[in-house]
Protein backbone atom coordinates (compact mmCIF):
# COMPACT_ATOMS: atom_id res chain seq x y z
CA UNK A 1 0.00 0.00 0.00
CA UNK A 2 2.09 3.14 -0.88
CA UNK A 3 0.99 5.89 0.50
CA UNK A 4 -0.62 8.80 -0.92
CA UNK A 5 1.20 12.70 -0.93
CA UNK A 6 -0.17 15.04 1.69
CA UNK A 7 -2.23 18.00 -0.05
CA UNK A 8 -3.90 15.35 -2.59
CA UNK A 9 -8.04 15.19 -1.75
CA UNK A 10 -8.49 11.93 -0.26
CA UNK A 11 -12.12 11.36 -1.82
CA UNK A 12 -12.33 9.93 -5.16
CA UNK A 13 -13.64 7.68 -7.45
CA UNK A 14 -17.58 7.50 -7.71
CA UNK A 15 -20.15 7.02 -5.50
CA UNK A 16 -23.53 5.54 -5.76
CA UNK A 17 -26.51 7.77 -3.42
CA UNK A 18 -30.17 8.64 -3.65
CA UNK A 19 -30.30 12.17 -4.53
CA UNK A 20 -32.83 14.20 -4.59
CA UNK A 21 -34.46 16.69 -6.82
CA UNK A 22 -34.03 20.17 -5.08
CA UNK A 23 -35.35 22.34 -7.71
CA UNK A 24 -36.63 22.62 -11.53
CA UNK A 25 -36.04 25.32 -13.78
CA UNK A 26 -37.68 25.29 -17.37
CA UNK A 27 -34.86 27.45 -19.71
CA UNK A 28 -36.24 26.63 -23.41
CA UNK A 29 -36.18 23.48 -24.67
CA UNK A 30 -34.26 22.30 -21.22
CA UNK A 31 -34.99 21.36 -18.29
CA UNK A 32 -32.72 22.16 -15.36
CA UNK A 33 -32.41 20.17 -12.18
CA UNK A 34 -30.73 20.84 -9.41
CA UNK A 35 -29.97 17.63 -6.98
CA UNK A 36 -29.12 16.91 -3.55
CA UNK A 37 -25.83 14.46 -3.85
CA UNK A 38 -23.88 13.67 -1.01
CA UNK A 39 -20.22 12.98 -2.22
CA UNK A 40 -20.25 13.78 -6.01
CA UNK A 41 -19.93 17.49 -5.81
CA UNK A 42 -16.67 17.61 -3.51
CA UNK A 43 -15.27 14.77 -6.41
CA UNK A 44 -16.09 16.16 -9.18
CA UNK A 45 -13.83 17.83 -12.66
CA UNK A 46 -15.06 19.15 -15.59
CA UNK A 47 -16.03 16.93 -18.13
CA UNK A 48 -17.58 14.29 -15.62
CA UNK A 49 -21.14 12.83 -15.84
CA UNK A 50 -23.20 11.17 -13.83
CA UNK A 51 -25.67 7.90 -14.44
CA UNK A 52 -29.12 8.06 -13.67
CA UNK A 53 -32.04 6.10 -13.02
CA UNK A 54 -35.39 6.37 -14.40
CA UNK A 55 -38.53 4.50 -13.76
CA UNK A 56 -41.36 2.17 -14.92
CA UNK A 57 -39.08 -0.59 -15.32
CA UNK A 58 -36.40 1.01 -17.27
CA UNK A 59 -32.68 -0.61 -16.63
CA UNK A 60 -30.79 1.34 -18.82
CA UNK A 61 -29.09 4.49 -16.98
CA UNK A 62 -29.52 7.50 -18.06
CA UNK A 63 -25.82 9.67 -18.79
CA UNK A 64 -26.39 13.10 -18.03
CA UNK A 65 -22.90 16.09 -18.13
CA UNK A 66 -22.52 18.22 -14.65
CA UNK A 67 -23.20 21.46 -15.78
CA UNK A 68 -22.91 22.86 -12.29
CA UNK A 69 -21.79 22.03 -8.69
CA UNK A 70 -21.96 23.76 -5.45
CA UNK A 71 -19.85 21.78 -2.37
CA UNK A 72 -21.68 24.12 0.12
CA UNK A 73 -25.05 25.58 0.25
CA UNK A 74 -28.11 25.27 2.13
CA UNK A 75 -29.30 21.90 1.23
CA UNK A 76 -25.47 20.68 1.18
CA UNK A 77 -23.29 19.84 -1.39
CA UNK A 78 -25.33 19.97 -4.75
CA UNK A 79 -24.72 19.29 -8.37
CA UNK A 80 -27.21 20.63 -11.68
CA UNK A 81 -27.88 18.47 -14.49
CA UNK A 82 -29.66 19.79 -18.22
CA UNK A 83 -32.30 17.40 -19.51
CA UNK A 84 -33.36 17.74 -23.29
CA UNK A 85 -36.90 15.34 -22.98
CA UNK A 86 -36.51 13.48 -26.22
CA UNK A 87 -37.07 10.42 -24.71
CA UNK A 88 -39.53 8.28 -22.54
CA UNK A 89 -36.36 8.35 -19.84
CA UNK A 90 -35.36 11.63 -20.03
CA UNK A 91 -39.09 13.21 -20.37
CA UNK A 92 -39.55 11.71 -17.27
CA UNK A 93 -36.50 13.00 -15.87
CA UNK A 94 -38.05 16.33 -17.15
CA UNK A 95 -41.32 15.76 -15.34
CA UNK A 96 -39.59 14.77 -12.04
CA UNK A 97 -41.21 17.36 -9.49
CA UNK A 98 -38.80 18.80 -6.04
CA UNK A 99 -38.91 16.60 -3.54
CA UNK A 100 -37.95 12.91 -5.98
CA UNK A 101 -35.57 10.83 -4.95
CA UNK A 102 -33.34 9.55 -7.44
CA UNK A 103 -30.46 6.97 -7.95
CA UNK A 104 -27.14 8.66 -9.27
CA UNK A 105 -23.95 7.51 -9.46
CA UNK A 106 -20.87 9.62 -9.91
CA UNK A 107 -18.67 11.59 -10.92
CA UNK A 108 -17.99 9.48 -14.16
CA UNK A 109 -15.65 9.45 -16.60
CA UNK A 110 -12.24 10.79 -17.24
CA UNK A 111 -12.34 14.08 -17.14
CA UNK A 112 -10.44 17.39 -19.66
CA UNK A 113 -7.37 17.60 -19.01
CA UNK A 114 -6.15 21.29 -18.21
CA UNK A 115 -2.96 22.94 -19.99
CA UNK A 116 -0.31 23.97 -17.90
CA UNK A 117 0.19 27.03 -19.60
CA UNK A 118 -2.00 30.23 -19.74
CA UNK A 119 -3.03 29.29 -23.54
CA UNK A 120 -5.59 29.99 -25.80
CA UNK A 121 -8.63 28.26 -25.59
CA UNK A 122 -11.65 27.47 -27.55
CA UNK A 123 -14.54 25.68 -26.40
CA UNK A 124 -17.34 24.91 -28.37
CA UNK A 125 -20.62 23.17 -27.67
CA UNK A 126 -23.83 22.45 -29.19
CA UNK A 127 -27.42 22.28 -27.60
CA UNK A 128 -27.60 20.76 -24.00
CA UNK A 129 -24.11 18.93 -24.40
CA UNK A 130 -22.47 22.29 -23.70
CA UNK A 131 -22.99 22.11 -20.71
CA UNK A 132 -19.34 20.70 -19.04
CA UNK A 133 -18.01 23.47 -20.52
CA UNK A 134 -19.52 26.17 -18.20
CA UNK A 135 -17.32 24.89 -15.24
CA UNK A 136 -14.09 24.11 -17.88
CA UNK A 137 -14.17 27.71 -18.74
CA UNK A 138 -14.33 28.24 -15.17
CA UNK A 139 -11.22 26.52 -14.19
CA UNK A 140 -9.27 27.36 -17.69
CA UNK A 141 -9.81 31.00 -16.29
CA UNK A 142 -8.18 30.40 -12.71
CA UNK A 143 -5.52 28.83 -14.80
CA UNK A 144 -4.89 32.37 -16.86
CA UNK A 145 -6.26 31.01 -20.11
CA UNK A 146 -7.76 33.26 -22.33
CA UNK A 147 -11.55 31.45 -23.40
CA UNK A 148 -13.23 31.57 -26.48
CA UNK A 149 -16.59 29.69 -25.68
CA UNK A 150 -18.92 28.96 -28.28
CA UNK A 151 -22.11 27.98 -28.11
CA UNK A 152 -24.32 26.25 -31.10
CA UNK A 153 -28.06 25.09 -31.58
CA UNK A 154 -30.78 24.78 -33.73
CA UNK A 155 -32.50 27.98 -32.56
CA UNK A 156 -32.90 29.76 -29.59
CA UNK A 157 -34.83 27.52 -27.91
CA UNK A 158 -31.94 24.80 -27.36
CA UNK A 159 -29.14 27.20 -26.38
CA UNK A 160 -27.86 27.09 -22.80
CA UNK A 161 -27.36 30.60 -21.10
CA UNK A 162 -24.91 33.16 -23.45
CA UNK A 163 -24.87 35.30 -20.10
CA UNK A 164 -24.42 33.06 -17.58
CA UNK A 165 -21.19 32.20 -19.69
CA UNK A 166 -19.96 35.48 -20.30
CA UNK A 167 -19.05 34.70 -16.28
CA UNK A 168 -16.32 32.45 -16.86
CA UNK A 169 -15.26 33.21 -20.67
CA UNK A 170 -13.69 35.85 -22.60
CA UNK A 171 -15.73 36.08 -25.45
CA UNK A 172 -18.54 34.51 -26.11
CA UNK A 173 -20.61 33.77 -29.16
CA UNK A 174 -23.57 31.97 -30.60
CA UNK A 175 -24.64 30.15 -33.84
CA UNK A 176 -27.91 29.06 -34.44
CA UNK A 177 -28.84 27.07 -37.50
CA UNK A 178 -32.53 29.00 -37.81
CA UNK A 179 -30.52 32.37 -37.07
CA UNK A 180 -32.69 33.44 -34.57
CA UNK A 181 -30.24 34.71 -32.47
CA UNK A 182 -26.48 35.04 -32.83
CA UNK A 183 -24.82 34.33 -36.23
CA UNK A 184 -26.71 31.77 -38.41
CA UNK A 185 -24.96 28.87 -39.55
CA UNK A 186 -23.87 25.68 -37.67
CA UNK A 187 -20.27 24.70 -36.39
CA UNK A 188 -19.03 23.19 -39.13
CA UNK A 189 -18.69 25.89 -41.25
CA UNK A 190 -17.65 28.61 -38.72
CA UNK A 191 -15.48 26.56 -36.35
CA UNK A 192 -11.97 27.26 -38.60
CA UNK A 193 -12.68 30.94 -38.28
CA UNK A 194 -13.23 31.13 -34.70
CA UNK A 195 -9.88 29.31 -34.09
CA UNK A 196 -8.47 31.39 -36.36
CA UNK A 197 -9.53 34.65 -34.77
CA UNK A 198 -8.69 33.53 -31.09
CA UNK A 199 -5.56 31.79 -32.65
CA UNK A 200 -6.41 28.57 -30.33
CA UNK A 201 -3.81 26.33 -28.70
CA UNK A 202 -6.14 24.19 -26.87
CA UNK A 203 -9.59 23.58 -28.16
CA UNK A 204 -12.67 21.78 -26.32
CA UNK A 205 -15.86 20.74 -27.70
CA UNK A 206 -19.10 18.94 -26.39
CA UNK A 207 -22.08 18.27 -28.95
CA UNK A 208 -23.48 15.59 -31.22
CA UNK A 209 -20.68 13.51 -33.42
CA UNK A 210 -20.58 15.45 -36.60
CA UNK A 211 -20.06 18.63 -34.08
CA UNK A 212 -17.41 17.04 -32.75
CA UNK A 213 -15.59 15.88 -35.72
CA UNK A 214 -15.53 19.20 -37.30
CA UNK A 215 -13.99 21.10 -34.80
CA UNK A 216 -11.72 17.86 -34.09
CA UNK A 217 -10.92 17.82 -38.15
CA UNK A 218 -10.72 22.25 -37.50
CA UNK A 219 -8.36 21.90 -34.63
CA UNK A 220 -6.12 19.00 -36.61
CA UNK A 221 -5.53 21.44 -39.29
CA UNK A 222 -4.25 24.24 -37.00
CA UNK A 223 -1.92 22.11 -35.24
CA UNK A 224 -4.30 22.75 -32.09
CA UNK A 225 -5.04 20.13 -29.41
CA UNK A 226 -8.07 19.03 -29.28
CA UNK A 227 -10.24 17.26 -26.41
CA UNK A 228 -13.56 15.92 -27.76
CA UNK A 229 -16.63 15.16 -24.95
CA UNK A 230 -18.70 12.03 -26.77
CA UNK A 231 -22.12 11.99 -26.34
CA UNK A 232 -22.51 8.34 -26.79
CA UNK A 233 -25.69 6.32 -25.42
CA UNK A 234 -24.93 4.08 -22.54
CA UNK A 235 -27.02 1.50 -20.65
CA UNK A 236 -24.50 1.50 -17.44
CA UNK A 237 -22.16 4.68 -17.52
CA UNK A 238 -19.36 2.60 -15.01
CA UNK A 239 -17.59 0.84 -17.70
CA UNK A 240 -19.44 -2.44 -16.64
CA UNK A 241 -21.48 -3.54 -20.08
CA UNK A 242 -19.13 -2.75 -22.97
CA UNK A 243 -22.00 -1.18 -24.35
CA UNK A 244 -20.85 1.95 -25.72
CA UNK A 245 -17.34 1.22 -27.80
CA UNK A 246 -15.52 3.90 -29.30
CA UNK A 247 -12.97 3.30 -31.94
CA UNK A 248 -9.80 4.96 -31.36
CA UNK A 249 -5.99 4.61 -32.92
CA UNK A 250 -3.85 4.05 -29.17
CA UNK A 251 -0.38 5.43 -28.99
CA UNK A 252 0.78 2.22 -30.37
CA UNK A 253 -1.22 2.91 -33.28
CA UNK A 254 -2.69 0.09 -33.37
CA UNK A 255 -7.20 0.53 -33.14
CA UNK A 256 -9.06 -0.57 -29.94
CA UNK A 257 -12.71 0.11 -29.60
CA UNK A 258 -12.84 1.68 -26.01
CA UNK A 259 -15.48 2.51 -23.52
CA UNK A 260 -17.00 5.94 -23.77
CA UNK A 261 -18.07 6.07 -20.30
CA UNK A 262 -14.57 5.06 -18.26
CA UNK A 263 -11.96 5.76 -21.23
CA UNK A 264 -13.89 8.68 -21.95
CA UNK A 265 -15.78 10.42 -22.55
CA UNK A 266 -13.64 12.91 -23.03
CA UNK A 267 -10.86 11.84 -25.73
CA UNK A 268 -8.19 13.53 -27.96
CA UNK A 269 -10.33 14.17 -31.29
CA UNK A 270 -7.16 13.51 -33.22
CA UNK A 271 -7.13 9.21 -32.00
CA UNK A 272 -11.28 9.04 -33.03
CA UNK A 273 -12.46 7.26 -35.91
CA UNK A 274 -15.00 9.32 -36.56
CA UNK A 275 -16.19 7.25 -39.62
CA UNK A 276 -16.91 4.69 -37.49
CA UNK A 277 -19.05 6.33 -34.20
CA UNK A 278 -21.94 6.45 -36.41
CA UNK B 1 -15.82 -23.44 -0.65
CA UNK B 2 -15.74 -23.90 -4.48
CA UNK B 3 -18.07 -20.69 -5.20
CA UNK B 4 -19.72 -18.11 -3.25
CA UNK B 5 -23.21 -17.90 -2.85
CA UNK B 6 -23.38 -14.89 -4.67
CA UNK B 7 -21.43 -14.33 -7.58
CA UNK B 8 -21.09 -11.45 -10.30
CA UNK B 9 -22.55 -13.11 -13.81
CA UNK B 10 -19.74 -12.58 -16.66
CA UNK B 11 -20.04 -9.93 -19.04
CA UNK B 12 -21.51 -7.70 -16.38
CA UNK B 13 -19.02 -6.39 -13.75
CA UNK B 14 -16.08 -4.67 -16.44
CA UNK B 15 -12.78 -5.92 -16.20
CA UNK B 16 -13.64 -6.30 -12.35
CA UNK B 17 -11.48 -3.64 -11.67
CA UNK B 18 -15.17 -0.76 -12.40
CA UNK B 19 -16.86 -2.80 -9.71
CA UNK B 20 -14.40 -1.40 -6.89
CA UNK B 21 -16.29 1.82 -6.11
CA UNK B 22 -19.30 0.02 -5.20
CA UNK B 23 -18.43 -3.43 -3.99
CA UNK B 24 -15.54 -4.88 -1.55
CA UNK B 25 -13.37 -6.88 -4.34
CA UNK B 26 -11.31 -9.32 -1.89
CA UNK B 27 -13.30 -12.24 -1.33
CA UNK B 28 -15.84 -11.60 -4.25
CA UNK B 29 -16.44 -14.08 -6.72
CA UNK B 30 -16.43 -12.21 -10.11
CA UNK B 31 -17.08 -14.00 -13.45
CA UNK B 32 -15.06 -12.47 -15.90
CA UNK B 33 -16.92 -11.67 -19.64
CA UNK B 34 -16.13 -14.68 -21.99
CA UNK B 35 -12.12 -14.67 -22.43
CA UNK B 36 -11.44 -16.09 -26.29
CA UNK B 37 -8.10 -17.41 -27.28
CA UNK B 38 -7.69 -14.24 -29.88
CA UNK B 39 -8.43 -10.34 -29.32
CA UNK B 40 -12.27 -10.00 -30.15
CA UNK B 41 -13.74 -6.67 -31.40
CA UNK B 42 -17.39 -6.89 -30.62
CA UNK B 43 -20.10 -6.46 -32.40
CA UNK B 44 -22.04 -3.33 -34.45
CA UNK B 45 -23.69 -0.09 -32.16
CA UNK B 46 -26.09 -0.31 -30.77
CA UNK B 47 -25.15 -2.84 -28.67
CA UNK B 48 -27.62 -2.99 -25.86
CA UNK B 49 -31.10 -2.03 -26.35
CA UNK B 50 -33.98 -1.37 -23.43
CA UNK B 51 -37.18 -3.62 -23.14
CA UNK B 52 -39.72 -3.57 -20.34
CA UNK B 53 -38.08 -4.30 -17.03
CA UNK B 54 -34.99 -6.07 -19.39
CA UNK B 55 -31.70 -5.22 -21.51
CA UNK B 56 -31.51 -6.80 -24.96
CA UNK B 57 -27.95 -7.05 -25.20
CA UNK B 58 -25.44 -8.14 -28.74
CA UNK B 59 -22.33 -7.09 -27.51
CA UNK B 60 -20.16 -9.55 -29.37
CA UNK B 61 -17.84 -10.58 -27.00
CA UNK B 62 -15.73 -7.72 -26.86
CA UNK B 63 -12.34 -8.98 -24.88
CA UNK B 64 -8.65 -8.58 -25.20
CA UNK B 65 -8.22 -12.05 -25.81
CA UNK B 66 -6.42 -14.82 -23.46
CA UNK B 67 -2.77 -13.17 -23.66
CA UNK B 68 -3.44 -9.43 -22.59
CA UNK B 69 -6.27 -11.01 -19.90
CA UNK B 70 -3.52 -12.70 -18.49
CA UNK B 71 -0.87 -10.67 -18.44
CA UNK B 72 -2.79 -7.70 -17.30
CA UNK B 73 -6.57 -8.02 -15.90
CA UNK B 74 -5.96 -11.31 -14.16
CA UNK B 75 -3.18 -9.80 -12.20
CA UNK B 76 -4.98 -7.20 -11.15
CA UNK B 77 -8.06 -8.72 -9.78
CA UNK B 78 -5.86 -11.51 -7.95
CA UNK B 79 -4.07 -8.56 -6.08
CA UNK B 80 -7.48 -7.31 -5.44
CA UNK B 81 -8.35 -10.53 -3.63
CA UNK B 82 -10.89 -11.50 -6.01
CA UNK B 83 -11.68 -14.98 -6.65
CA UNK B 84 -11.85 -14.99 -10.42
CA UNK B 85 -14.06 -17.47 -12.56
CA UNK B 86 -12.50 -17.27 -16.07
CA UNK B 87 -15.58 -17.67 -18.36
CA UNK B 88 -14.49 -19.49 -21.59
CA UNK B 89 -15.70 -19.23 -25.44
CA UNK B 90 -14.57 -20.58 -28.42
CA UNK B 91 -15.00 -21.36 -32.03
CA UNK B 92 -13.96 -25.05 -31.42
CA UNK B 93 -13.72 -27.82 -28.87
CA UNK B 94 -10.09 -27.58 -29.61
CA UNK B 95 -10.19 -23.79 -28.53
CA UNK B 96 -11.87 -24.44 -25.30
CA UNK B 97 -9.29 -26.81 -23.90
CA UNK B 98 -6.43 -24.89 -25.45
CA UNK B 99 -8.04 -22.25 -23.08
CA UNK B 100 -8.76 -24.64 -20.13
CA UNK B 101 -5.19 -26.26 -20.50
CA UNK B 102 -3.57 -22.48 -20.62
CA UNK B 103 -5.82 -21.12 -17.76
CA UNK B 104 -5.02 -24.25 -15.63
CA UNK B 105 -1.36 -23.04 -15.33
CA UNK B 106 -2.69 -19.55 -15.02
CA UNK B 107 -1.69 -17.80 -10.59
CA UNK B 108 -5.01 -17.27 -9.29
CA UNK B 109 -7.80 -18.12 -11.21
CA UNK B 110 -10.45 -19.99 -8.96
CA UNK B 111 -12.40 -21.48 -11.45
CA UNK B 112 -13.87 -21.78 -15.14
CA UNK B 113 -17.17 -21.09 -16.55
CA UNK B 114 -17.95 -22.60 -19.77
CA UNK B 115 -19.77 -19.98 -21.89
CA UNK B 116 -22.92 -22.57 -23.46
CA UNK B 117 -25.64 -20.22 -23.60
CA UNK B 118 -24.40 -17.46 -26.15
CA UNK B 119 -27.80 -16.01 -28.03
CA UNK B 120 -25.80 -16.15 -31.64
CA UNK B 121 -23.35 -19.27 -31.19
CA UNK B 122 -23.34 -19.87 -34.90
CA UNK B 123 -23.06 -15.45 -36.29
CA UNK B 124 -20.40 -15.15 -33.94
CA UNK B 125 -18.06 -17.93 -35.44
CA UNK B 126 -18.46 -19.97 -31.90
CA UNK B 127 -18.94 -23.11 -31.48
CA UNK B 128 -22.61 -24.65 -32.26
CA UNK B 129 -23.94 -26.17 -28.58
CA UNK B 130 -27.38 -26.15 -29.21
CA UNK B 131 -27.47 -30.01 -28.63
CA UNK B 132 -27.11 -31.66 -25.09
CA UNK B 133 -24.23 -33.48 -26.78
CA UNK B 134 -21.85 -30.80 -27.98
CA UNK B 135 -22.20 -28.95 -24.66
CA UNK B 136 -21.04 -32.70 -22.81
CA UNK B 137 -18.58 -32.62 -24.99
CA UNK B 138 -16.90 -29.20 -24.66
CA UNK B 139 -17.58 -29.27 -20.93
CA UNK B 140 -15.59 -33.03 -21.52
CA UNK B 141 -12.49 -31.29 -23.17
CA UNK B 142 -12.63 -28.36 -20.43
CA UNK B 143 -12.76 -30.86 -17.77
CA UNK B 144 -9.37 -32.72 -18.87
CA UNK B 145 -7.48 -29.98 -19.14
CA UNK B 146 -8.01 -28.16 -15.66
CA UNK B 147 -7.48 -29.42 -12.70
CA UNK B 148 -10.31 -31.50 -10.77
CA UNK B 149 -9.84 -29.92 -7.38
CA UNK B 150 -10.89 -26.67 -9.19
CA UNK B 151 -14.84 -26.29 -10.23
CA UNK B 152 -15.97 -26.00 -13.65
CA UNK B 153 -18.90 -24.42 -14.01
CA UNK B 154 -21.37 -24.99 -17.05
CA UNK B 155 -23.72 -21.88 -18.32
CA UNK B 156 -26.62 -23.13 -19.85
CA UNK B 157 -29.71 -21.08 -21.46
CA UNK B 158 -32.67 -21.15 -19.68
CA UNK B 159 -34.43 -23.01 -22.45
CA UNK B 160 -36.89 -24.77 -20.07
CA UNK B 161 -37.41 -27.54 -22.94
CA UNK B 162 -34.08 -29.00 -22.81
CA UNK B 163 -32.81 -27.59 -19.12
CA UNK B 164 -32.68 -30.99 -17.31
CA UNK B 165 -31.38 -32.81 -20.29
CA UNK B 166 -28.67 -30.14 -20.76
CA UNK B 167 -27.76 -30.05 -16.99
CA UNK B 168 -27.46 -33.82 -17.28
CA UNK B 169 -25.62 -33.83 -19.88
CA UNK B 170 -23.09 -31.48 -18.94
CA UNK B 171 -23.49 -32.89 -15.10
CA UNK B 172 -21.88 -36.18 -16.32
CA UNK B 173 -19.54 -34.79 -18.49
CA UNK B 174 -18.03 -33.20 -15.24
CA UNK B 175 -19.11 -29.78 -14.82
CA UNK B 176 -19.01 -28.88 -10.80
CA UNK B 177 -21.99 -27.17 -11.07
CA UNK B 178 -24.80 -25.67 -13.81
CA UNK B 179 -25.47 -21.84 -14.08
CA UNK B 180 -29.57 -21.33 -15.36
CA UNK B 181 -29.15 -19.38 -16.77
CA UNK B 182 -27.85 -17.26 -19.54
CA UNK B 183 -29.38 -14.67 -21.45
CA UNK B 184 -33.04 -15.82 -23.37
CA UNK B 185 -32.00 -15.27 -27.07
CA UNK B 186 -33.97 -12.44 -28.34
CA UNK B 187 -33.80 -9.80 -31.58
CA UNK B 188 -32.50 -6.69 -31.35
CA UNK B 189 -35.12 -3.98 -32.37
CA UNK B 190 -33.60 -4.06 -36.01
CA UNK B 191 -33.47 -7.72 -35.68
CA UNK B 192 -30.04 -8.90 -35.08
CA UNK B 193 -30.22 -12.02 -32.86
CA UNK B 194 -29.30 -10.41 -28.90
CA UNK B 195 -30.11 -12.17 -25.39
CA UNK B 196 -32.89 -10.53 -23.37
CA UNK B 197 -31.83 -10.46 -19.49
CA UNK B 198 -33.22 -8.33 -16.19
CA UNK B 199 -36.12 -9.20 -14.17
CA UNK B 200 -38.15 -9.45 -17.75
CA UNK B 201 -36.35 -13.30 -17.54
CA UNK B 202 -37.28 -13.62 -13.74
CA UNK B 203 -40.08 -16.31 -13.71
CA UNK B 204 -38.52 -18.23 -16.78
CA UNK B 205 -35.37 -18.60 -15.23
CA UNK B 206 -37.13 -19.97 -11.64
CA UNK B 207 -38.92 -22.40 -13.74
CA UNK B 208 -35.92 -23.56 -15.12
CA UNK B 209 -33.76 -24.22 -12.29
CA UNK B 210 -36.99 -25.43 -9.99
CA UNK B 211 -36.95 -28.81 -12.82
CA UNK B 212 -33.45 -28.88 -12.48
CA UNK B 213 -33.21 -29.08 -8.85
CA UNK B 214 -36.17 -31.39 -9.05
CA UNK B 215 -35.10 -33.62 -11.12
CA UNK B 216 -31.55 -33.94 -10.72
CA UNK B 217 -31.10 -33.54 -6.97
CA UNK B 218 -27.37 -34.38 -6.84
CA UNK B 219 -26.21 -31.42 -9.43
CA UNK B 220 -25.53 -28.25 -8.11
CA UNK B 221 -27.54 -25.39 -9.87
CA UNK B 222 -26.42 -22.03 -9.62
CA UNK B 223 -29.26 -19.35 -10.88
CA UNK B 224 -29.46 -16.51 -12.43
CA UNK B 225 -31.76 -14.07 -14.33
CA UNK B 226 -32.62 -10.67 -13.55
CA UNK B 227 -31.52 -10.93 -9.28
CA UNK B 228 -31.82 -7.37 -8.72
CA UNK B 229 -31.77 -7.53 -4.53
CA UNK B 230 -31.86 -10.33 -1.64
CA UNK B 231 -35.88 -10.56 -2.30
CA UNK B 232 -35.18 -12.43 -5.82
CA UNK B 233 -31.57 -13.57 -4.84
CA UNK B 234 -33.65 -15.57 -1.59
CA UNK B 235 -35.94 -16.87 -4.78
CA UNK B 236 -33.74 -18.59 -6.43
CA UNK B 237 -32.15 -19.98 -3.23
CA UNK B 238 -35.73 -21.55 -2.73
CA UNK B 239 -35.80 -23.07 -5.75
CA UNK B 240 -33.25 -25.09 -4.95
CA UNK B 241 -30.15 -23.61 -6.42
CA UNK B 242 -26.74 -23.56 -4.49
CA UNK B 243 -25.73 -19.83 -5.57
CA UNK B 244 -27.07 -16.76 -7.73
CA UNK B 245 -25.35 -14.57 -10.28
CA UNK B 246 -25.91 -10.87 -10.29
CA UNK B 247 -25.35 -9.48 -13.85
CA UNK B 248 -27.43 -7.24 -15.35
CA UNK B 249 -28.93 -5.07 -11.99
CA UNK B 250 -25.39 -4.20 -11.53
CA UNK B 251 -25.73 -2.16 -14.75
CA UNK B 252 -28.83 -0.10 -13.00
CA UNK B 253 -27.52 -0.18 -9.66
CA UNK B 254 -23.47 -0.88 -9.12
CA UNK B 255 -24.07 -1.70 -5.68
CA UNK B 256 -26.44 -4.32 -6.38
CA UNK B 257 -24.34 -7.19 -5.13
CA UNK B 258 -22.73 -5.81 -2.40
CA UNK B 259 -26.27 -5.64 -1.03
CA UNK B 260 -26.84 -9.25 -1.86
CA UNK B 261 -23.85 -10.37 -0.19
CA UNK B 262 -24.90 -8.43 3.05
CA UNK B 263 -28.21 -9.17 3.47
CA UNK B 264 -28.01 -12.96 2.53
CA UNK B 265 -24.66 -12.76 5.37
CA UNK B 266 -27.29 -11.71 8.06
CA UNK B 267 -30.07 -14.56 6.86
CA UNK B 268 -27.14 -16.73 7.55
CA UNK B 269 -26.13 -15.15 10.82
CA UNK B 270 -30.45 -15.44 11.50
CA UNK B 271 -30.29 -19.11 10.57
CA UNK B 272 -26.70 -19.70 12.91
CA UNK B 273 -28.90 -18.37 15.97
CA UNK B 274 -31.81 -20.48 15.24
CA UNK B 275 -33.94 -16.94 14.61
CA UNK B 276 -34.78 -16.47 10.95
CA UNK B 277 -36.11 -12.83 10.78
CA UNK B 278 -37.99 -14.03 7.23
CA UNK B 279 -39.18 -10.91 5.60
CA UNK B 280 -36.76 -7.93 5.70
CA UNK B 281 -37.85 -4.52 4.60
CA UNK B 282 -36.71 -5.30 1.49
CA UNK B 283 -39.42 -8.37 0.87
CA UNK B 284 -41.95 -6.25 1.75
CA UNK B 285 -41.34 -3.40 -0.01
CA UNK B 286 -40.79 -5.30 -3.52
CA UNK B 287 -44.48 -6.41 -3.00
CA UNK B 288 -46.16 -3.32 -2.78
Amino acid sequence: MTSEPTGVPAVRGPVHVVGEVLATKRAGAYRHLTIAAPGLPERFRAGNFVAVSVGDGRLARRPLWIHRVKETGAYGPTLDVVVEPRGPGSTWLADLPVGARLPVTGPLGRPFALPREPVSCVLVGEGYAAAPLFPLAARLRERGCPVTLVLAADDEGHLLSALEARRSARSVSVITRDGSVGARGDVPSQVEAVLERADADVVYAAGPTATLAAVAAAAERRGAWSQVALETPMACGTGLCQGCPVPVVAEDGVTRRVRACVDGPVVRGDRVHWGELG
Amino acid sequence: MRWGTVMVASGCGGTGRELAPYADLDGLDLVTRSITLDPRAGGPTPRIAETPSGLVHAVGHQNPGLEHFLATELPWLVRAGVRVHVSVVGATIGEYAELARRLSRAPGVAGLEVNLGAPDQAGEGLFEVREPYHAASVVAAVRREFPADRPVLAKLRPDLSRAVEGARAVHDAGASGVVLGDAVPAAMPDGRPGGLTGPAITPVALRCVHEVTSALPDVEVVGGGGVDGPRTARAFLAAGAVGVQVGTALLHDPTTVARIRAALADDHADDTAGDHAGDTADDREDQR
